[in-house]
């Protein structure tokens, strides 16, 4: 069997072709939360359908919890109705539901892998468009909508066509504070958030290579935000090295098969690929975005768009409230957030806690971390990092997707804004409809919420 | 199986940009619900509540017959929530036309019958002009010809082959056909090593 793993992963998962042409593809790992699935439980049971494999099936709870107060019931009534509806759901199918008792909760990208259900080789989903991120692993793993999670739920396969296969092929080595976040804004500033619509992307390359399995989340991760629903590395000893040991990873008994089928699904190296992409990462800077969408992004040392040079620059920078042509690079902020399903690990907290140790947090600034799990957050105070951040004047939350999206009490106010290492910058997105977001790494956040303002990481060390 | 569609025509409203997300066409705050059924005042809410003087074009008095959006490249991008088309078709819409549709909108689109017609950037700016000269002008949408007709100006629309298949025959929700094929289903999840593999 030759090809990419793209083409061997389908091939092994795919059902037969529907009367319309599309293929039936199965799940091999279905994640569910809050938010996407109640309508999908309650349709099958309108139609008195069982779900299909609640072995196949996860469920966590992670964009409406507060990083608070949890105690029931949740304070918004909304968010009480949602969560009590996830944990009957599951109840009632038999799916395993990692809530805070269970101490494994926490976004369900970040649960997913760090528990070693995530493998390679899998087809995974989940009614989150970030589900990407478990293609870090080898997976064809991609978000679905409500009516799909019904359609998986019932029979743990869905209606859906396949895609090309972009390689991204990423060379040199990336400078001392320029990580996988500033690869992945650079990825999409060079494609447009267009560029990846009908492509899964396959990253490959030496920078790929030396990243290690947080970073190629994080990388794998953002492709939605260029268009491309899959994004994916191959697996290899990195790959393999992480899963060993994992609570759901293949028992030692299973160990050397697992690791050989996983061999088995990378790329072959005279695989073909319907279009190629390479880029050169080792000059690059730390990558800030400056507007309303990802690909609105320039390196910390440039200068955003001048007025007048398209309406989408224009709508942008009236939104953010930028004079065109001004550098990026002292952009005062008021808000610090570091955490989601982006830059949520626990390498992500090390490498902002690097920056901010010693030093203490602009008084313009709130500045909060919300670690992307309970194992995260207990990884992290194991090694002393919420002391670091609460020193430097940090709120230090409990888990979940939080200021990502603003769907639990962790909004911005007005129009501020916001130094954030989630990754979306739409308009509203961090719960005001005039507030105002600036995508870059961990790092970075960490170094602007010191700074006040936007500040080079990768120059300085972090402001001093 | 539901009924086909086969063509959509009506009164059409201009939502003019490229890369119209999935937070603008849902603030994701209405996300917090479980039933779908009150989404259709939370289409594009917070543009709408920030529009200032202009009336958002859905409040435009002008464009209250539409039951067609028409918009730019890469509509719908952004998250996975089918409460962006729900919203869509609970606010009385049928269908879209677009330069390009972001891929997980369109899909979830289709699963509930929503229509995501692509056209060219020519023949958007064409349909923009005439609307704009004439709000309620009646705007056809033929799914079968793969065309789109308005007051003598005809122009093609591209669909995907199975998009298009399944919602001229009513077959764009596939549970039915999913379900019927459980025992092939059996075959490929025997066959898929992992399943087999026993965990610590």
């Amino acid at each position: 069997m030759s090809g990419t793993l793209f083409e061997k992963v389908w091939a092994l998962h795919r059902v037969g072709t529907l009367a319309d042409g599309r293929d039936q593809l199965f799940v091999g790992l279905h994640l569910v939360h809050e938010v996407t699935s109640p309508q999908a439980f309650a349709a099958l049971r309108e139609r008195d359908i069982a779900v299909a494999r609640p072995d196949r099936t996860f469920a966590t709870v992670d964009h409406i919890v507060p990083t608070t107060d949890r105690h029931r019931p949740l304070r918004d009534d909304l968010a009480e109705e949602m969560l009590a509806a996830l944990q009957a759901n599951t109840a009632a199918a038999g799916i395993p539901l990692f809530d805070e008792q269970t101490h494994r909760q926490g976004i369900v990208h970040v649960i997913g892998p760090e528990l070693g259900l995530t493998l390679p080789g899998m087809v995974i989903c989940c009614g989150d468009s970030h589900t990407a991120t478990h293609g870090a692993f080898g997976a064809i793993a991609f978000g679905i909508g409500t009516s799909q999670v019904r359609d998986v739920l019932a029979t743990q396969t869905l209606a859906i066509e396949p895609l090309r296969v972009r390689r991204i092929w990423l060379e040199g080595e990336l400078r001392e504070g320029v990580f996988a976040k500033d690869v992945a804004l650079h990825v999409i500033r060079t494609l447009g958030v267009h560029g990846g619509v009908g492509f899964a992307y396959e990253f490959a390359g030496p920078a790929v290579d030396a990243m290690d399995m947080e970073a190629r989340m994080t990388l794998c991760n953002m492709s939605i935000e260029g268009g491309a629903r899959v994004g994916y590395c191959n697996p290899d000893e990195t790959t393999f090295a992480y899963l060993a040991g994992r609570p759901y990873a293949p028992s030692a008994g299973d160990w050397d098969a697992a690791v050989a089928w996983w061999r088995s699904v990378a790329s072959d190296a005279d695989a073909t690929f319907d279009d190629e992409v390479r880029l050169d990462v080792s000059a690059l800077a730390p990558v800030v975005t400056w507007g309303i969408n990802p690909a609105q992004a320039v390196a910390v040392d440039e200068s955003v768009p001048t007025k007048g040079t398209g309406a989408a620059i224009d709508e942008a920078l009236a939104h953010m409230q930028l004079a065109g042509g001004a550098p990026i690079l002292g952009t005062p902020v008021d808000v610090a957030f570091i955490g989601s399903c982006t830059n949520g690990r626990l390498s992500d907290l090390e490498a902002a806690a690097e920056v901010i140790r010693g030093r203490t947090v602009h008084p313009r600034v709130t500045a909060i971390v919300v670690p992307g799990s309970q194992q995260v957050d207990a990884a992290a105070r194991e090694k002393g990092l919420d002391a670091v951040f609460r020193a430097a004047g940090f709120d230090w939350r409990l888990p979940g997707c939080s200021m990502c999206l603003g769907m639990n009490p962790d909004r911005l106010v007005g129009d501020q804004v916001c130094a954030s290492s989630s990754n979306r910058n739409f308009k509203g997105r961090q719960g005001s409809p005039s507030g105002r977001t600036l995508l870059m790494s961990p790092a970075m956040v960490a170094a602007a919420a010191i700074a006040g303002a936007v500040v080079d990481v990768s120059a300085t060390g972090g402001p001093t | 199986m539901s009924a086909g569609v086969s063509q959509v025509s009506g009164a059409c409203v201009p939502i003019p940009g490229d890369d119209i997300d999935t937070d603008r066409i849902v603030p994701a705050r209405f996300l917090r619900c479980v039933t779908f059924d009150a989404l259709g005042d939370a289409l594009f809410r917070d543009d709408r509540d920030r529009s200032g003087d202009t009336p958002h074009p859905l409040d435009d008095a002008r464009y209250s017959e539409a039951t067609i959006i028409v918009s730019g490249r890469n509509f719908g991008c952004g998250s996975s929530r089918e409460h962006a088309p729900q919203a869509v078709v609970r606010a009385g819409f049928r269908a879209i036309i677009a330069e390009s549709f972001a891929e997980i909108f369109a899909a979830n689109s289709l699963a509930i019958g929503l229509v995501c017609a692509e056209v060219d950037a020519s023949t958007r700016e064409e349909l923009f002009r005439r609307i704009a000269a004439d709000p309620a002008i009646r705007v056809e949408l033929d799914l079968a010809a793969c065309r789109v007709r308005a007051d003598g100006f005809e122009a093609p629309v591209r669909l995907p082959d199975a998009a298009r298949i399944a919602l001229l025959d009513g077959s764009f929700d596939p549970l039915t056909e999913l379900l019927a094929n459980h025992d092939a289903v059996a075959r490929v999840a025997h066959a898929l090593p992992y399943l087999a593999w026993t965990s610590r």
